[in-house]
């Protein structure tokens, strides 16, 4: 069950990430591209993802646990700083390069793997780097 | 030669999708109660953290994300993208990985799923990695790159 709904929510995912037009780095990046031909296409896929998201967020409040697990996992951290300041900036430096972020990435695996692939191989080597390197 | 092809923007189409992924997220958190950030599960998927989701299910979310692409593809017939040279992407990955794994998160785990739980820290990554993007493309046009 649990795995079913994992694969569900993945290929929704994925699903939503080609219907939306994030599935092509041009689209994206154009997106971040204020100074060119801007694309505001990306603020209207986060305004319909956050909404059902916030959705839930409140429904969730009101559970004991979630419908296939026996606890809510869910991050708890809540202080500031540097490590999180810096990662997201240096995020943003490699999502505006390539105009992809790690799910547009992996889903582009089905739509061209030949592109798609050397940035996933990369992105996981850069992960397995900073994994490695610390601790 | 980017700026020619760009496609025009697509307010329903981004909605309807996105609001496919933000059920998509929606089944995470209630389904199995955690947070659908790709470049966690990504790494958990790979055997890369130590920590985060059983891998079964990393793994069965990060083989959905294809898997749905595939579905839409076949049903419309294919779907047009275009990515920046192979050394560019390279590069871009390497980035990505580190900076996903030093800022715990990504588009999907801070954008999505943290703001819509009006995290502070998700709100802090989202502010400065849209930021460091426009910023990035900025200089990219700059140098005549774009």
């Amino acid at each position: 069950m649990a795995l079913l709904l994992a694969l569900l929510s993945g290929t929704l995912f994925g699903a939503g990430l080609v219907i939306s037009g994030m599935a092509d780095p041009m689209r994206v990046r154009a997106f971040l591209d204020l100074f060119g031909a801007w694309d505001p296409t990306l603020a209207f896929v986060m305004a319909g993802a956050i909404l059902p998201m916030a959705l839930a967020w409140r429904v969730q409040r009101r559970l004991e646990r979630p419908f296939a697990d026996s606890r809510f996992s869910l991050p708890e951290t809540r202080r500031l700083d540097g490590k999180l300041a810096f990662g997201a900036i240096l995020f943003g430096i490699g999502w505006g390069l390539g105009g992809l972020c790690p799910g547009p990435a992996i889903a582009g695996l089905a739509l061209a793997p030949a592109s798609a692939a050397p940035f996933v191989l990369a992105m996981l080597a850069g992960m397995a780097l900073h994994r490695f390197t610390t601790r | 030669m980017i700026a020619a092809s760009l496609p025009d923007a697509q307010p329903v189409a981004g909605l309807i999708g996105g609001a496919m992924i933000g059920v998509a997220a929606a089944i995470m958190l209630l389904g199995l109660g955690r947070i659908a950030g790709v470049s966690g599960l990504a790494a958990r998927a790979a055997g890369i953290a130590r920590t985060g989701a059983p891998r079964g299910i990393a793994l069965a979310f990060i083989l959905g994300l294809p898997l749905g692409a595939l579905l839409v593809a076949s049903v419309t017939g294919g779907i047009r993208v275009s990515f920046p040279a192979t050394g560019v992407l390279i590069v871009a990955g390497l980035i990505v990985g580190i900076g996903t794994s030093l800022g715990s998160g990504c588009t999907s785990g801070h954008g999505v799923c943290g703001l819509s739980r009006l995290s502070r820290r998700s709100l802090v990554a989202t502010l400065l990695f849209m930021a460091s993007g426009f910023v990035t493309v900025a200089a990219m046009r700059a140098t005549g790159w774009l």
